[in-house]
Parts: C-alpha cells; structure tokens; sequence
C-alpha cells in the first residue's frame, strides 16, 4: 500500500528563461538511469532479498525515488507548460509537441520511451544490491552533468540536492550489501 | 515566503531528517541515539502536519489526515503548480 503526500519532497522553483534545460531532464524522467527506473529497480527487487535490512532499504529508497520523479516532472512541467509550439521547438522538443503537445512523457531527452530493459534483477542479492550501487553512482554523474548545463539558481538547487540523496543511497547500499554477506558467511558455518 | 510556505517549509524539514534517519536505521537498527532522535522528529512532525491540515487542507489522502472543513483534497494548487 502507497498514500500520498499532497507536497514535494524538496522545493523546486525554475526560472522562465532555460527552457532546453527540460528536454536535457527528460535524463531523469525516463532514461536509463533517471529516477523512473530507479524507483521501479528497487521496488522490483526487494522482493527477493534475504534480509530484513534490505527489504526495508529497497521499500523506503523506492519510495524516495517515486518523490524524485515527481521532481523532475515538477521541473519539466514549469519549464513547458506554457510554451508555444515555436518555443518547444527552439527548446528541441519539436517532435514531443508533434506527438502530444505540451504533455510529459517518460522518455530520455531523444524521445525514447523508457523500457523495464534499464533494470536488472537477478535474485542474487550482491549482484543486484551491486547493481544498485552502479545505478546510484551513474546518476550522481548525470546529475553532475546536468548542474554544468545551466545557470539557473533554482533549477541547480533542486538538482544539487537530487544530487546528494544518490551519494547517500550508495552509502546505504553499501551497508545493506556488507550486512547480506555477513548473513550469507553466516550461514555457511550453521 | 507567505504563513503556508513557511509551514509547508518545516514540515519538509522535518521529514527530510525522519527520511534520512529512517534510511540510516534500515541498516543501524541497534542505534539508540538515532532511533531517539528518529521519535522526536516523528512526534514533531505529527503537530505540524495537525497545523497544516487543519489551516491549509489535508495534506494526505486515504483518511491519514482529517479533511474537516468540507472536501478540500481537491483543492490546488498541486505540487507540481
């Protein structure tokens, strides 16, 4: 069961004026490494996980990544809402405003659509809780990327932050992965 | 920043330090400090969600917060506004 919060997780304010910035977050609303398939990842995956620690972990950084795509969309959204087809166009989102208008879509900035092929799930806990790490520290990248692209004071804020909470999911993963092997050294004594 | 961003602002706060406790836990379970701090915040935040629900509308569907004053779940902006 899932409720939701009538709020988003941390504060996004963009500005009017960097308009190619949305077709560049589309990164992170349906491409390979973007917040959809990390939300989908974990919450796919804890299911078969051996212990407590990272079935709790997988449910609640899944949850988490569900606000982060809230988020993005967020940033999209205030970036195209009112833009005229000519700006859609000027900002690359020419082919997204032919197909459907001003609507979000989860894809990657090339229009791609976002495929259930961007996640693994192995049942393997150290393959797939490794893989986590890997997913983790490839969009802290993207996101390091996407800071360098533009100037604008809130739409940096919000990714800075975004930023940071895939340096701590990777701790966290770390942890997990440490505790499922000691449980699985354990395991082989008894 | 107007009374209800203000609000909206410490609860946000605040459920930022129960997410980040909440993840440390997952796999600190035996922590005490951090499980302390994790039911001061939650205590806290159960007042200020009161406050913002009764003065702005629920803040959560599915019954987790009282919609007092009329069905006001619908009532925007949205998040994403």
């Amino acid at each position: 069961m899932w409720v939701y919060e009538k709020k988003l997780q941390y504060p996004v304010k963009v500005g009017k004026c960097d308009m190619r910035m949305a077709k560049y977050l589309y990164t992170q609303y349906g491409g390979p490494d973007g917040e959809l398939g990390a939300a989908i990842r974990y919450l796919n995956q804890r299911y078969t996980m051996p212990t407590n620690e990272a079935k709790g972990l997988l449910t609640d950084i899944g949850t988490e990544e569900l606000a982060h795509v809230e988020m993005i969309c967020t940033m999209i959204y205030q970036l195209t809402k009112d833009a005229t087809p000519q700006q859609m166009e000027e900002a690359g989102l020419g082919t997204n405003y032919a197909i459907r208008a001003n609507a979000l879509f989860p894809a990657d900035p090339n229009g791609v659509p976002w495929t259930a092929s961007y996640i693994q799930a192995h049942s393997d806990p150290v393959t797939d809780l490794t893989e986590n790490m890997a997913a983790e520290q490839k969009a802290r990248a993207a996101y390091e990327n996407l800071i360098s692209m533009t100037d604008d004071h809130g739409m940096r804020d919000a990714l800075k932050f975004l930023r940071e909470r895939e340096v701590v999911h990777f701790q966290r993963f770390g942890e997990a992965l440490r505790i499922v092997q000691e449980y699985q050294a354990a395991k082989k004594i008894f | 920043m107007n009374d209800k961003e203000i609000l909206l602002r410490s609860i946000q706060e605040v459920e930022f330090a129960l997410l980040e406790l909440n993840l440390y836990l997952d796999t600190h379970r035996y922590d005490r400090l951090a499980l302390m701090e994790y039911n001061y915040y939650a205590q806290n935040l159960m007042m200020l969600k009161y406050n913002f629900d009764m003065k702005y509308g629920p803040l959560m569907n599915f019954g987790f917060s009282p919609s007092v004053d009329g069905w006001r779940w619908i009532e925007g902006p949205w998040p994403w506004e």
